[in-house]
């Protein structure tokens, strides 16, 4: 199944919760081939996209999160190995308060791939069964891959720091 | 028969008594109990990342660090020798600092490569500490990313003069001051 068509199921399935689709673009290699959906139904087209036999996305990649500054985007990466078929589905959600229901449910490695997230952007994700930080500690302040994050400088008294030997020079 | 040990550092030692007599070896305590100590460094296995391939290929037939009596431990309360071998995170400093705590004096550690020594390519990380010696005292920095095992294999005889050159009561007179409360995550608390 090509990516026009799973867009188009998507479209028949879900109708208006289907945004705008990144086609595969050979002139843009670094653009992620997906469909943005609305954050609300993310649940609902993961599990459509898991559970019907002709997509069969058994598989989740990855989810990669990225901070735009007016908007954090998440793509979920899924892969069929049935059909070898590669798809993600793109969500825009709020920058200031990023919230999003798990897909843990669906693909169990999904619990990592969130709190990762979590810990770099502070997205928050309702019903995930262990929301903690995993890169960074417990106790740190902020999220490191947002844009306006500002290191503190230091940790349990620990600097962030280091003097550049070279920077005399 | 006095023999002058062949060493620049030694002023006194030598060895006495000739053959069917029984033997003495004699010298200054610091010097014998040094010499004993760095023949049997323990080496806490410690490799949290890349550099930790070329401190198991360092321990391995070909550079052998077992020649020098050094075997590798498990547990710090039975290591002499901290070797920071890789990155370290800041989630990570404070299982260091506490595995450190943990060793009997005396000891000592090495930042093996260059994220052990100051962070290294991870410089600018927002996760990764810049450098070991922000929570342990480094007796030796090891450059390298990653250091050859002949480079560690020469840290290791470094260290070794080093152990022979001080004080034998040194290390045990040192205080290391613990560091207040270490945060949460099941990390052990001090008053
Ligand atoms: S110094 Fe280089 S080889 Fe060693 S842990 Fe760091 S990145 Fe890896």
């Amino acid at each position: 199944m090509h990516f026009d068509e799973i867009v188009a199921r998507l479209r028949e399935r879900f109708g208006d919760l289907v945004g705008e689709a990144d086609e595969p673009d050979p002139a843009r290699p670094s653009l992620l081939p997906g469909v943005f959906v609305r954050a609300d139904s993310v649940t609902d087209v993961c599990r459509f996209l898991h559970d019907e036999p002709a997509m069969a996305f058994e598989h989740l990649s990855c989810i990669t999160g990225t901070d735009f500054k007016d908007s954090i985007h998440l793509a979920y990466v899924m892969t069929s190995y049935v059909h070898r078929q590669v798809i993600a589905l793109k969500v825009k959600l709020d920058r200031d308060d990023p919230s999003i229901r798990t897909v843990e449910e669906i693909w169990a490695t999904a619990n990592w791939n969130e709190r990762e997230i979590y810990d770099l952007l502070g997205v928050y994700f309702e019903g995930h069964s262990d929301l903690r930080r995993l890169l960074m500690p417990d106790d740190w302040v902020g999220h490191p891959l947002r844009k306006d994050y500002q290191e503190q400088p230091d940790y349990h008294e620990i600097p962030t720091t280091r003097e550049n030997p070279l920077g005399k020079y | 028969m006095v023999e002058e040990m062949n060493s620049p550092r030694v002023i006194e030692a030598g060895l006495e008594g000739g053959p069917g007599q029984g033997a003495v070896l004699w010298g200054k305590a610091s010097y014998l109990l040094n010499l004993s100590r760095k023949h049997s460094l323990w080496y806490l296995l410690f490799a949290t990342a890349c550099c930790g391939i070329e401190m198991m290929q360092t321990g391995g037939p070909r550079t052998d660090l077992d020649r020098f009596g050094m075997v590798f431990r498990a547990s710090p309360r039975q290591s002499d020798l901290m070797l920071v071998a890789g990155t370290i995170t800041y989630k990570m400093a404070d299982r260091v600092k506490l595995l450190y705590d943990q060793m009997a004096e005396p000891k000592y550690v090495i930042a093996m490569g260059s994220c052990a020594s100051c962070g290294g390519l991870f410089q600018k990380s927002y996760s990764v500490l810049k450098g070991v010696d922000l929570i342990v005292p480094v007796d030796l920095y090891l450059p390298g990313c990653p250091p050859r095992p002949e480079a560690l294999n020469d840290a290791m005889m470094k260290m070794q003069d080093i152990i022979l050159s001080e004080d034998w009561r040194r290390k045990m007179t040192e205080k290391t001051e613990p560091r207040p409360q270490m945060g949460r995550g099941g990390i052990l608390k001090r008053a």
